[in-house]
């Protein structure tokens, strides 16, 4: 199906809403999830930092305020459907043009910057900023645009290693569970703690990122997987870290894996946290023009 | 658990009242300060521009709208990580007075023993949740180092910023730190009882 030429005003205009929205609208599966935590805390400290988050989240939904100042890195997974014929330099295009967009219209905080230099172009953008994840839907007319504002508190809380075979799944469980201890309050937790596992040491730290996408209460498809993501959330959620590291029961909202097959002298496991706030907005664009907005 | 309302600027019985847990409602003139800043008071040598005697500074992350020269609106300040500036501690509560640092995630060991002996606290706010934290601003009053922007040193008045989470008290506790101790022994426990000694 060839798509018309104004379908890249239209993403352009769809990226645009999707970073400002997603910095004021927390998703409903996370703050679901956050209030839960919050009725399960018995300690004075950890009820009162949650009473904030969720003050912070009626503030961005009621009145319109960016919940947490960070407008983070922002990070695109476009899935394009199969039947769609489309321009991807003009997709690409409007992708950047709608975070320039955002960042100038808002006006949102830039925060992205050269490595060396510092540099800021006030824009959100640079040399491969955004980053763009393409993938692809066999048989869909849709352009399915997933976007995230990666904060920096969580993100510099990424870690990964190449371990071998022979360290099992036993060496991806003390990985992690060390990682996440050795983080402690920096993400702001309770954190969604994202895990690659196998791969090449890139496509393992992405599935990382990926996994911290999926909407609280999913569950890995693979039955092992799944038993996995339980028991790390059990043993994180025992070791008492709770909100901002000030101690409680919830540290972690969810483990979620994301996997691939590896090399047979390779197993490598990356982590990747999402901060409380978790913030994720979803756009699903169709040929005619349609945009459908969700999480 | 006790619930204080202060204040600035800070005195050390203030201070020395407050214990970890202890929730902290503050009034008054803040300091917002962060790498930027403290590295030119610090590493160049350059005194601030204004009395942090009895202080509270704040680690912050602005995100302001300009309304005229040296006039800025909040459009929505929050906190950051407070380790990243753990080594100026020392300086500002030996050298310059300040009494409480507000931040997110806690400070070092050695950070505590200094407020012990120097009489300062560490306030922990709420990271994430800006939206709060900029409706407790009534006005941003001056800036300092406007060169170093967005890291200058911002003078805001705050009415009932808090309630914050005392995270290190002048007494030698230090919440963040003894709680991520306590996970590490309780990990190592748990690898034990999975079999992964
Ligand atoms: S870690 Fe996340 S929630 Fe905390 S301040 Fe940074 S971006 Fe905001």
């Amino acid at each position: 199906m060839e798509v018309p030429e104004s379908i890249y005003p239209l993403i352009e205009n769809a990226c645009r809403d999707l970073y400002i929205k997603s910095l004021k609208e927390i998703p409903p599966d996370v703050v679901e999830a956050i209030r839960r935590a919050a009725a399960t805390e018995t300690l004075e400290v950890a009820k009162r930092i949650f009473s904030h988050y969720l003050q912070s989240i009626d503030l961005g939904r009621e009145q319109k305020m960016i919940v947490c100042q960070d407008t983070g890195i922002p990070i695109y997974w476009v899935k394009i459907g199969g039947n769609l014929r489309l321009d991807g330099a003009k997709l690409d295009d409007a992708i950047v043009r709608g975070t320039e967009r955002a960042t100038r219209e808002h006006p949102l905080r830039s925060s992205i910057v050269s490595p060396l230099r510092r540099e800021n172009r006030q824009t959100n953008c640079g040399e491969r900023i955004p980053i763009i994840h393409y993938e692809f839907q066999r048989d869909s007319d849709v352009l399915d645009i997933l976007f995230m504002p990666k904060g920096s508190g969580s993100e510099n809380m990424s870690f990964m290693k190449m371990l071998v075979p022979a360290d099992g799944v036993n060496g991806i469980k003390r990985f992690v569970l060390e990682m996440v201890v050795g983080a402690g309050p920096k993400p702001c937790p309770p954190t969604i703690v994202g895990i690659g596992i196998g791969g090449s040491s890139d496509l393992c730290m992405t599935l990382a990122k990926k996994a911290t996408t999926r909407p609280l209460g999913s569950r890995n498809s693979d039955s092992e997987m799944a038993a996995l993501e339980l028991e790390l959330l059990d043993a994180i959620n025992q070791t008492g870290i709770g909100p901002q590291g000030l101690g409680g029961n919830t540290t972690a909202l969810a483990v979620h894996i994301e996997s691939a097959w590896t090399h047979i002298t390779c197993n490598p496991v990356a982590v990747n946290m999402q901060c409380w706030r978790a913030e994720r907005r979803r756009a699903r664009i169709h040929a005619d023009g349609r945009v459908e907005e969700g999480f | 658990m006790a619930e204080f309302h202060l204040k600035t600027p800070l005195s050390e019985a203030d201070v020395r009242a407050l214990h970890v847990g202890d929730a902290v409602l503050l009034d008054g003139v803040v300091f917002g300060v962060r790498d930027g800043n403290l590295i030119r008071v610090f590493d160049q040598k350059v005194a601030p521009p204004c009395d942090w005697r009895g202080a509270a500074l704040l680690h912050t992350a602005p995100n302001v709208r300009k309304l005229g020269p040296g006039k800025y609106e909040p459009v929505s300040v929050g906190t950051t990580t407070s380790m990243r500036m753990d080594r100026f501690t020392e300086g500002l509560v030996r050298d310059y007075g300040v009494r409480a640092i507000l931040g997110k995630g806690g400070l070092s060991p050695a950070s505590a023993a200094l407020m012990q002996s120097y009489g300062a606290v560490y306030l922990s706010v709420t990271g994430g949740a800006a939206a709060m934290e900029t409706l407790q601003i009534e006005e941003i009053e001056k800036v300092y180092w406007e060169d170093l922007m967005p890291e200058c040193i911002w003078q805001i008045r705050f009415k009932a910023l808090g309630p914050m989470t005392v995270g290190i008290d002048a007494h030698g506790g230090n919440l963040q730190h003894e709680i991520q101790q306590q996970a590490q022994q309780k990990v190592a426990e748990l690898l034990r009882r999975m079999g992964i000694a």
